[in-house]
């Protein structure tokens, strides 16, 4: 289906150039030119409101926290100067590198378990199931709890994993262990997990939208050509979910990069984390020092989502 | 279709898919239930005996937090989204369908927009209405905050639709002798609506759920999902669960009210084909 895309354009651009050149013989046409005006302004129009949004509560707060980064400040308030202060006391202090590596450790365990199980979920959704309304049924029932609010998602495992909670309960009962396991709850443990719960999903869309895509044809040829089932997954499906792949990580990693939510629920406040730490210098209005931290955070981020992009042209797969 | 025999790989792939919906729901079951806990009951299994109380605990007015207030106050937010960023994505996704001067500065703004972290995009706003000397509020500042994080997923929705429409149906319409706002109102919206309303679902349920970019943008008065965060802090009773089921199962309901209207759509359109 992909392929006949640019091919149809072609078409009708054919089509439409001919028409201007039946309706408009001869004469230089004033009138096809003035249609052309006003169809690029009217696209200038209709993309105003959305860059007026974007550019004054996207673009312009981060272009300030950039400045204020650079300022100096007291309990009163900031002051306007051009200080590296922030910045060196961030990047000097030893926390910070600490909670750094806390905050990628979490990235790097959460994004291999989203991409493993979002893999095989959009596998069996994309190639096991084999009705399309069936397929749209089960999708929805994966999509519908991420609609709902994270933060009563992250509650919700507090009577599961909990000292009295099900999971303790039900392996003392059974007599597997002895006494509760601590490390259920509010532990590292805890806040992977429930990273993977709040996150998988971002990572099942993608990857399904793009199987979806794939000609079956593929695989029967694969198949005929003699290759078993985990050859087929491995040197054919998994080359052309890559586009698929590298969205889903892309709103992984930005999204575990930059919580403190569920860090500090699911930890019990024991844990770090880069955004968390801004947090806490919100709360005490230190906003160049969150700043300066903001604006690392923030190359961070982007440095890791170019090094992902390079893998694919999202413009194309849309 | 084909129907070969289902393949051991299927029911391994079953039972993976099986767990990962466990997985999903189970936990927000068990709130579910303990929402029900007794009055004497705790935040664990086992139940206490069974009751509304804490649902009656919740609409009361009393230390755990104004509910209803918040409640009302993320409501009128996710519909005041929700309406701009259907206007919005949909007259985005009709401007990006030419290309003009800066299409593609504006689109990967609008991809920055999803990727840079949600506490970041709070913080500048706060500082921008502080500098500013404007007061942040839920429908000022928090309003903005959320369309940073709504509109992305509005205009690449858009722009993902019109990327597979086909333009002969407009030039049908325009060889009949319509006029271009005829074509709009008539031939493009009513096929592009079902993709609209999954627009508006999206603008809605994710402004209501928001909680990192109202950090620092809600001003003076909470929206819900920042009530219930502070809840999770110093509250100790099954309230907190009440309350969880209580949104769960108002943002269940939206989303299947969405899909509904989507369905009866798509049910029409088949017809009139």
């Amino acid at each position: 289906m992909q392929f006949d895309e640019p091919e149809t354009e072609h078409v009708t651009a054919a089509i439409t150039d001919e028409e201007t050149e039946i309706d408009m013989p001869a004469k230089p046409a004033i009138g096809v030119r003035i249609g052309k005006v006003a169809a690029y302004l009217a696209s200038y129009l209709q993309a105003v409101p959305l860059a007026l949004i974007l550019g004054f509560f996207f673009l312009l707060p981060i272009l300030m926290i950039a400045v204020v980064s650079f300022w100096d400040y007291d309990f009163a308030g900031l002051y306007p100067d051009f200080l590296t202060m922030n910045y060196t006391d961030t990047l000097g202090s030893w926390v910070t590198w600490k909670t750094y590596l806390n905050t990628l450790k979490y990235t790097a365990m959460v994004w291999g378990l989203t991409l493993l199980i979002g893999f095989w979920v959009a596998y069996f959704l994309a190639f096991h199931i084999r009705t399309t309304t069936m397929q749209m049924v089960l999708f929805l029932v994966c999509t519908v709890p991420f609609l709902t609010s994270n933060i009563i998602r992250m509650i919700s495992w507090i009577p599961v994993l909990g000292r009295n909670g099900l999971v303790n309960t039900t392996l003392i009962e059974m007599g597997i262990i002895p006494a509760p396991i601590e490390w259920l709850l509010y532990s590292d443990f805890a806040v992977v997990l429930a990273m993977v719960h709040l996150n998988t999903l971002f990572m099942v869309t993608p990857i399904f939208n793009t199987l979806m895509r794939i000609d079956k044809s593929l695989i029967e040829a694969a198949r005929d050509a003699g290759a078993n089932g985990w050859q087929i997954v491995w040197n054919v499906i998994l080359p052309l979910a890559k586009p698929g792949i590298a969205i889903g990580s892309i709103f992984v990693v930005t999204l575990v990069m930059a919580d403190f939510s569920t860090v500090q629920v699911m930890s019990g406040g024991q844990s770090a984390s880069v955004a968390l730490m801004m947090k806490n210098q919100m709360s005490l209005l230190q906003y160049p020092a969150a700043a300066a931290n903001a604006v690392v955070l923030l190359i961070v981020v982007l440095l890791m989502v170019a090094a992902i992009l390079r893998v694919v042209d999202i413009r194309k797969e849309l | 279709m084909s129907h070969e025999k289902r393949t051991l790989e299927f029911y391994v792939l079953a039972a993976f898919f099986a767990v990962f919906v466990f997985f999903l729901y189970g936990p927000l079951s068990a709130v579910l239930i303990l929402s029900f806990q007794g009055p004497d009951g705790g935040l664990t299994f086992p139940l206490n005996g069974v009751s509304v109380h804490w649902f009656y605990n919740l609409f009361e007015q009393q230390a755990v937090g104004d509910f209803g207030a918040s409640f009302k106050r993320s409501f009128s937010l996710g519909l005041m989204v929700m309406v701009v960023n259907v206007l919005v994505s949909l007259l985005a996704g009709l401007a990006f369908r030419r290309k003009f001067k800066g299409s593609t500065v504006l689109f990967y703004l609008t991809v920055a927009s999803l990727v840079v972290p949600s506490i970041i995009i709070s913080l500048g706003i706060g500082v921008v209405f502080q500098q500013l000397g404007l007061k942040p509020a839920w429908y000022s500042s928090a309003f903005g905050a959320h369309l940073t994080w709504t509109l992305p997923f509005g205009v690449l929705i858009m722009f993902a639709v019109f990327n597979r429409f086909s333009p002969s149906y407009e030039e049908a319409a325009r060889d009949l002798g319509a006029t271009s706002w005829q074509t709009f109102r008539h031939v493009l919206l009513p096929m592009i609506a079902p993709s609209l309303i999954g627009v508006g679902l999206f603008g809605f349920t994710l402004s209501y759920d928001e909680f990192a970019r109202t950090l620092m943008t809600s001003g003076t008065y909470n929206t819900l999902p920042l009530e219930i965060y502070g809840m999770t802090t110093n509250v100790t009773t099954p309230v907190l669960y009440a309350l969880g089921t209580v949104t769960t199962l108002f943002s269940f309901t939206i989303i299947l009210l969405a899909l509904a209207i989507i369905l009866v759509m798509r049910r029409r359109q088949a017809k009139l084909v």
